[in-house]
């Protein structure tokens, strides 16, 4: 992809488009970063009190560690002199429970520090992976179809980690270092003018190399962000699809695709290693030069008689404690880098406006009753236009079913009937509402679609089967999967209803799988229920418990169903035969049957098919 | 873990030994300047002044520098053995049976190639060699302390009994934590994954506000346990800070008191504290270092266990050639002898006592009812699993004691679930095949009906897959189809091959089938009637084991579970004629 040119107002940087480029303009570098800091900004933004509080704790905790040393000097000057003229301990006494309690009060300050920094930092982090998973979620199929899964897992992995682990180190560092730096910077100021301001000079190139730093290592860690996002990616595919890589001996270039991605990952993190090289120890270098030079400089002016040796003394002690802290300060300022990198990526998701929004003003669908309406419906996926001008009404509690050749537009159907896509132009209505004014919540109780891949969740059988309905009794489940005929199978797993069936149900053979998801579908007890080809892997008993399930499920409710097999479309009260998004034929199935229309050859092709069985 | 450091021993020995100096000259710059402050400075030395200053300049650069190359080389080395391991962790998962894939959830999977293996590099480029760059710090400073006041030198090494005791508390409380940080992160990362990969099923049935609820409960456990994490390094660190504090504390009281009575001289005492004060960093970082190793550790540990995992289907260490019965290119015989599968964990045998044998070109039908185990029978053949009891052979050889590879060319697979990668159709039609010419590919989507790939927009050069174009269940289908049968396998898998496709379609596919199939051995997993039309025999599984095997004529005739499987009252069945007439066993 190539480096977005256009002005600020274009929509080329916004959202996530600006991810696989890694030269931004700083125009553009300019607005990621502003994003960045509002979504930290706004992360932030509950705890701003506790933040006082823990800018308080900080100050505390240096007044108790810098009394330590004041309350050793009184001991020893105040305390130790009586003590050995024999007068006593008394003094020294005093000291010593004083020391003993700025030291108590340094514990507790600290501990209490750290405490309320770690709990703001875990807090940010649940705030933006709740934030960050339910914007995916909301996010359309349109979007997680480009994006791919294994992006989503990385930006909710290692893109987290990246600010978590900012948040998890330093920030105590960053708050003591400044308050040092300034208040020696005024201390300094105030011993010497001429020396100060030769100390405080060394800001400008220290400013200036951080200026640089800020920049390369803006694009660094975008880099980096986006190569240990091809490397999840390329990871997830190969877990996900193992049994075919073995099978085809995919292994061995698999390996090359990692190693080259692994390594431009690699490459990728050391080139921010590399800066952080140049950058903390450039600090360094320009610190020991200018204490150098002060030596040198307030040495001659000392000579001169200019200024007192113990002012000097003084000011090089300082000196040194000012620029120790300008080394947290840089490692800080680099986690800060890379958690802005991540945060950019991050506010990027956030920002994307799902394709298929929420309802703005939703109504409310209390009781629907599964009329459903396609009103001159076009749509396309991308430019290809796949229905053309779709106008469908299907009454309520009629079952329908969608025939077509592959590719003709049937899925399609059924998932704007879902409310998977909206429609370019044109309205799909239940009950006279526009799927788009319906909240998403009012619409899935009314529509489910049970599809050819039935995915299942790590977990239960029920709790599977309950995800059509949460908070269902043990009962009810069990009543669906006995509608469908899964119950016999489920009884019979080690842990019945509660064996796991594993990561994407891979406890159970595919059939098996198929009638879970259907038992979870009937369990939700729409107006409306959607299968397309939801019978593709079951044996024929099974498909025939299933249909004569359908026949009563389906006896008061809207059904569209899509399915090769012409005996799961004979339970359908109405046909419609579609080709290339056109519906060109309409009616009963056993009208059409009879008739010479391309559904008569359908059935004649499928009777066909069944009488092949068995013969050469 | 000493393996995959040691190509970058000597990088950790040169980063440690700048360490070690930029220390050094960070303790002698001051003492430079003290030199400068009571020598010529004081005594009005003008011409000693330059060549110092220039010293204390040059130990300036020198510590810069020394920063500087430690830093570098830390960016070579520990990113590059992190590289090398997650290199090996991949290759090694690669190779570990889909039975271990389906255990372990592959969020624990990606976590462990990912932020343990972050957490282990850091420990190796910054813990490692500070911990003993400290160590090595407080033990000079220590000796030195000793020398200057045996007393007081002691009093400081003394302070080690409580520092170690805190670290050993330090060491039992928090490994437990950080280790079970990561698991729930694992988890976590599991789910974030599955609300991926279930993204649909979640939108169909409107479940967002349950999986966000789900989500955020879990979320909300790592939080709780990564503030326990932060309780116990508060409690230690807060502890810990104090020490060398109060020691200096301690120490000055006892050194006043000495001074007082004459046996060390104020300047000793200076001395003596100015060198202790460099004993506070090393002593702070302690407990960030600490926590570090620890994290590394457990991290570490995860790793581990996967790496050690022995692969339970691997080639062979002498593998037999996969050879015909007269030393040429194999024929295809297959035999089940007394095969039985039980999947890991589980106390009860899928399948037992299969006996079963494919003549060379013959196909077999596999029939049963949803869960009787076609599909794990099926996958015996190209080692996807390996039969607990009895043997699978091809050509006469244990399929065991072939190479993996050999295996792998000879059976081709065809899954019930179409998998495809992020590549173009020709790469996943030529998978495993790269030697296949154009003629052999387009012959290949000629039979699986899949000449469609030409239409897409870059023929067949268009990504598909994650990262590409989408294509509906049955376009995949049919492209894993022609992979299958690309280049005329000896041995074919094919799983429920035709379930997406439309009637047409797929009377296209099995009439392609039927010719490939003659020259083929052939295990084809069906559930219509129209596809068993496709075998010259059928095997019946039931009960775990082949109930029956015969014509489909002969069984749908003399089985009745099997005519129950198969029938359909809607349709009269018209027996016809096989091409095989014997039946064997
Ligand atoms: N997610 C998608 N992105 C782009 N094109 C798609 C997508 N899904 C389907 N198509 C295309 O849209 C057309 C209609 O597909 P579909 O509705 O799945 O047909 P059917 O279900 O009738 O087989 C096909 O040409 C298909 O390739
Ligand atoms: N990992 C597993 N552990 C235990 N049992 C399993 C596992 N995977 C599948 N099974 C069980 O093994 C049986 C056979 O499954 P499978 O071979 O997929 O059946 P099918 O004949 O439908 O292809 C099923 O009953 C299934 O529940
Ligand atoms: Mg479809
Ligand atoms: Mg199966």
């Amino acid at each position: 992809m190539s480096a977005p040119t256009k002005a600020p107002s274009g929509a080329d940087w916004r959202g996530v488009a600006a991810e696989h480029t890694e030269n931004v303009s700083s125009t553009v570098a300019g607005l990621l970063r502003g994003r960045s800091r509002r979504l930290l900004g706004s992360l932030l933004a509950p705890h701003r009190r506790t933040l006082w509080v823990v800018l308080g704790l900080v100050v505390v905790q240096n007044l108790a560690s810098l009394a330590g040393p004041y309350l050793i000097g009184a001991g020893i000057d105040r305390g130790i002199p009586p003590l050995l003229r024999g007068e006593g301990g008394g003094t020294l006494a005093v000291v010593g429970v004083a020391f003993a309690v700025a030291t108590g009060l340094q514990v507790l300050t600290q501990r209490t520090f750290m405490l309320l920094t770690g709990r703001i930092g875990q807090d940010v982090v649940l705030d933006l992976r709740t934030r960050v998973f339910e914007h995916f979620q909301r996010l359309s199929m349109a979007f997680h179809e480009d994006y791919t899964s294994g992006r989503v897992i990385s930006r909710q992995t290692s893109d987290v980690d990246a600010i978590s682990e900012f948040l998890d180190g330093g920030v105590d560092a960053v708050v003591r270092a400044l308050l040092s730096i300034v208040g020696i910077g005024v201390t300094m100021l105030l011993l010497d003018v001429p020396l100060a301001i030769v100390g405080l000079a060394s800001f400008v190139p220290l400013f200036a190399l951080t200026l640089w730093f800020r920049r390369e290592s803006a694009t660094a860690y975008r880099t980096t962000r986006e190569a240990v996002a091809m490397v999840i990616v390329q990871i997830v595919e190969t877990l996900t699809g193992i049994r075919a890589v073995q099978a085809f001996r995919r292994e061995p270039r698999n390996e090359e695709i990692f190693a080259a991605l692994n390594e431009r990952y690699r490459a990728a993190s050391q080139k921010s290693f590399s800066l952080m090289a140049v950058y903390g120890p450039g600090m360094k270098l320009i610190s020991n030069v200018t204490i150098a030079l002060i030596l040198f400089y307030g040495g001659t002016r000392v000579l001169d008689g200019e200024l007192g040796v113990g002012v000097l003394t003084a000011f090089l002690l300082y000196l040194r404690r000012f620029f120790d802290p300008l080394q947290d300060l840089a490692q800080f300022f680099n986690a800060l880098q890379s958690a802005t990198a991540a945060l950019e990526k991050l506010s990027g998701v956030l920002e994307e406006a799902p394709s298929v929004p929420d309802a703005e003003r939703p109504r409310a669908l209390p009781a629907p009753r599964g009329a459903v309406r396609f009103d001159a419906v076009s749509f396309g996926y991308k430019e290809k236009v796949v229905l053309p001008g779709l106008d469908l009404h299907v009454p309520a509690g009629q079952t329908v079913a969608l025939v077509g050749a592959t590719g003709a537009g049937k899925t399609t159907i059924a998932r704007l009937l879902g409310r998977f896509y909206d429609p370019v132009e044109g309205r799909v209505l239940l009950d006279g509402v526009d799927l788009r004014e319906v909240e998403e919540h009012d619409l899935h109780r009314a529509v489910v679609t049970v599809t050819q891949e039935s995915f299942l969740f790590s977990g239960s059988v029920a709790d599977n089967i309950a995800f059509g309905r949460p908070g269902a009794s043990r009962g009810d489940i069990e009543e669906a999967a006995r509608r469908i005929g899964a119950h016999e199978f489920i009884a019979a797993l080690p842990e019945g209803y509660d064996t796991d069936v594993r990561k994407r149900g891979g406890r159970l053979s595919a059939g098996q799988r198929q009638l879970v998801s259907f038992a979870r579908a009937f369990l939700a007890d729409p107006a409306v229920l959607v299968l397309d080809e939801a019978t593709s892997s079951l044996d024929i008993p099974h498909e025939r418990l299933v249909q004569s399930a359908l026949r009563t499920i389906l006896a008061d409710r809207t059904a569209l169903i899509i399915a090769h097999r012409l005996s799961t479309v004979e339970i359908a009260d109405r046909v419609l035969v579609l080709s290339d998004g056109r519906v060109v034929e309409d009616g009963p199935p056993h009208e059409l049957a009879a008739g010479t229309g391309p559904y008569a050859r359908l059935h004649h092709a499928w009777r066909q098919s069944l009488h092949r069985t068995g013969a050469a | 873990m000493r393996l995959y450091a040691r190509p970058y021993a000597g990088q950790m020995l040169v980063m440690l030994a700048t360490a070690l100096l930029a220390v050094a000259a960070a303790i002698s710059i001051p003492l430079v300047i003290r030199r400068i402050v009571d020598g010529p400075v004081t005594h009005g030395d003008r011409s000693a002044l330059l060549p110092l200053a220039a010293l204390a300049l040059v130990l300036g650069v020198v510590e810069a520098s020394l920063n500087f190359t430690r830093r570098w080389i830390q960016g070579t080395s520990t990113l590059g053995m992190e590289r090398d391991i997650r290199d090996v962790l991949y290759r090694h998962l690669q190779s570990l049976p889909p039975a271990f894939h389906d255990r372990w959830l592959s969020g624990q999977l990606l976590s462990r190639l990912t932020s343990d293996l972050s957490a282990v590099r850091r420990f190796f480029g910054f813990g490692l060699i500070f911990l003993v760059a400290n160590v090595a710090t407080f033990a000079a400073i220590c000796t030195l302390l000793v020398r200057i006041d045996v007393f007081l030198g002691l009093v400081v090494t003394a302070s080690l009994v409580p520092i170690g005791f805190l670290c050993a508390r330090f060491h039992h409380q928090f490994s437990g934590v950080s280790r079970r940080v990561q698991d729930q992160t694992g988890d976590l990362a599991s789910r974030v994954e599955e609300a991926a990969q279930g993204i649909r099923v979640v939108k169909a049935f409107g479940r967002r506000r349950h999986i966000v609820d789900q989500y955020t409960a879990d979320s909300t456990e790592v939080r709780g346990t990564q503030l326990e994490k932060v309780r116990i390094r508060a409690g230690f660190a807060s502890v810990l800070d104090v020490i060398p504090n109060a020691t200096l504390g301690v120490v000055l009281v006892l050194g006043a008191l000495a001074v007082g009575s004459g046996r060390i001289s104020l300047g000793d005492l200076v001395a003596f504290i100015t060198l202790a004060l460099q004993l506070v960093w090393p002593v702070e970082a302690l407990g960030f270092i600490l926590a570090s190793a620890q994290e590394a550790g457990t991290a570490a540990q995860r790793v581990f266990e996967v790496l050690d995992t022995e692969p339970e289907i691997a080639s062979p260490a002498v593998p037999v050639p996969l050879t015909g019965p007269d030393g040429g290119p194999p024929v295809g015989r297959v035999r089940f002898e007394g095969v039985g599968y039980r999947f890991p964990g589980s106390d009860r045998d899928v399948l037992h006592d299969i006996d079963l044998e494919l003549e060379p070109g013959e196909t077999l039908a596999l029939v049963g009812t949803s869960g009787s185990g076609k599909t794990t029978l099926a996958m015996l053949l190209p080692r996807l699993a390996d039969a607990t009891r009895g043997r699978v052979t091809i050509d006469g050889h244990d399929v065991r004691d072939v190479a993996l590879p050999d295996l792998r060319t000879v059976v081709a697979t065809a899954f019930e679930e179409p998998i495809l990668f992020s590549a173009s159709v020709r790469e996943n039609v030529t998978l495993g095949r790269p030697d296949a010419t154009d003629a052999d590919v387009e012959a290949a989507l000629d039979l699986a009906q899949a000449r469609f790939a030409h239409d897409l927009p870059w023929g067949l050069d268009t990504r598909v897959g994650e990262q590409g174009m989408s294509l509906s269940g049955g376009q995949r289908q049919r492209l894993a189809l022609a992979r299958a049968v690309l280049g005329r396998p000896r041995v074919l898998v094919l799983d429920d091959p035709l379930s997406a496709l439309d009637v047409e379609t797929e009377a296209l596919v099995e009439e392609a089938l039927r010719r490939v199939l003659a020259a083929t051995t052939a295990v084809v997993v069906v559930h219509r009637p129209s596809t068993v039309a496709l075998a010259d025999r059928v095997a019946f599984l039931r009960d775990g084991t082949v109930e029956a095997v015969g014509t489909h004529a002969d069984l749908m005739a003399t089985n009745h579970a099997y005519a129950e499987v198969m029938g359909d009252p809607a349709t009269v069945v018209v027996p016809g004629q096989s091409r095989r007439e014997e039946v064997r066993r």
